[in-house]
Parts: C-alpha cells; structure tokens; sequence
C-alpha cells in the first residue's frame, strides 16, 4: 500500500477549496460548485480502487 | 518495525482530516477511509500469517475444516462490518452504520446456523 495516496487526495482537497475561495471572491459561486463536485468525483475513483482492491483482500485471506 | 509506519500513517491522516474538516468535510470523510483502508491492508497480511498456522494447528489437531472456514468467514463479516460501521458514523450517518451492524449480525447468524444443526446432530445421538 502507497501512503502517498493520502497525500494525493488532501493535495486534491487543499487545491479545491482554494480555488473555491479565489472563484468565491470573483464572484463565480456556480463554477465554485461545479468545481467541489469534480474534486470530490476525482477522490472518489481513487477511493473507490482502493477499496476494491480491500474487499478483494479481505475475501481471499478469510475465504468467502 | 510496521507498527512505527502504521503510527505515523494514522497522525499525519489525522493532521490532514482536522485542516480538511474546516473547508471541505466530504474529502475528510475519504481522507480517513483511505487511511483506514491503508493501515488495514498492512495489518491483512499479519492476519494472514496467522490465519495459516491456525489451519496448520486445525489440520494437525483433526479439526473439521468445516468449522474453522466458519470461524474464519465470520472474523472476515465481523472486521468489514465494523469498518463500514466506523465510516458510517464518523460521516455522520448513523442510520446507516445501525442498519450495516444489523446486516453483518444476520449474516453471522445465518453463517453459524450450521454449528447449530451439528450441535442438535450430537444431542440426539446421546439421547437415546
């Protein structure tokens, strides 16, 4: 397992909420909007390999 | 020695989960279940190792392997359920991690009604 992992998705989640930010002081909420639900899409495949690859773990070491 | 990498995963997840919380409390949920998901793998292979002596111990012993596959689906059911439980209720959704502990004590159940049925098999033969 890569603990960078980690790293990479609170890179992705410090990013997005700043850009947020910059897009909320311009006064572009909408896009700020559309922006979160693509950072947390993005996270989501990542997290979603991973446990995919735990569950297919889990079923070979206890033998479901 | 695993258990120092396994420490400093679960700190510097927990620093990046308290900074995410404030911005964005979505990404801190993945953040710990991918921390979780981490630190668990690491732990699986030890568990694995272990898993094989007890067969070995189970087969020199002449357990029914039955049995011992038993148990051994039901520690699998119990961890994963806890798991979903834990990430249920850490985002909040409390509804959700009671109906998931429900699924995995069912499921248990239904898993050990088998020993019930050998248990039943046994009492009958000593009654008459």
């Amino acid at each position: 397992m890569d603990v960078g992992l980690i790293f990479k998705i609170a890179g992705i989640g410090i990013l997005v909420s700043v850009l947020n930010i910059v897009l909320k002081q311009a006064g572009k909420e909408e896009q700020g909007q559309m922006l979160t639900l693509v950072g947390v899409v993005i996270v989501l495949m990542m997290v979603i390999q991973l446990i995919n690859q735990l569950f297919h773990n889990i079923r070979s070491v206890f033998g479901f | 020695m695993e258990i120092i990498r396994i420490v400093g995963i679960g700190l510097i997840a927990a620093t990046l989960i308290v900074i995410m919380r404030q911005q964005k409390p979505e990404m801190a949920i993945y953040l710990s279940l991918a921390a979780g998901i981490i630190i668990f793998t690491l732990v699986l292979s030890r568990i694995s190792d272990m898993i094989d002596i007890f067969q070995d111990l189970a087969s020199k012993a002449n357990v029914n392997m039955l049995y011992l596959g038993i148990v051994l689906k039901i520690l699998g059911i119990t961890y994963i359920t806890e798991f979903g439980v834990q990430i249920c209720k850490d985002a909040g959704e409390s509804a959700v991690a009671s109906k998931i502990e429900f699924a995995g004590k069912v499921f248990i159940l239904v898993l050990a009604i088998p020993l019930l049925g050998a248990i039943f098999d046994y009492v009958v033969k000593l009654i008459p």
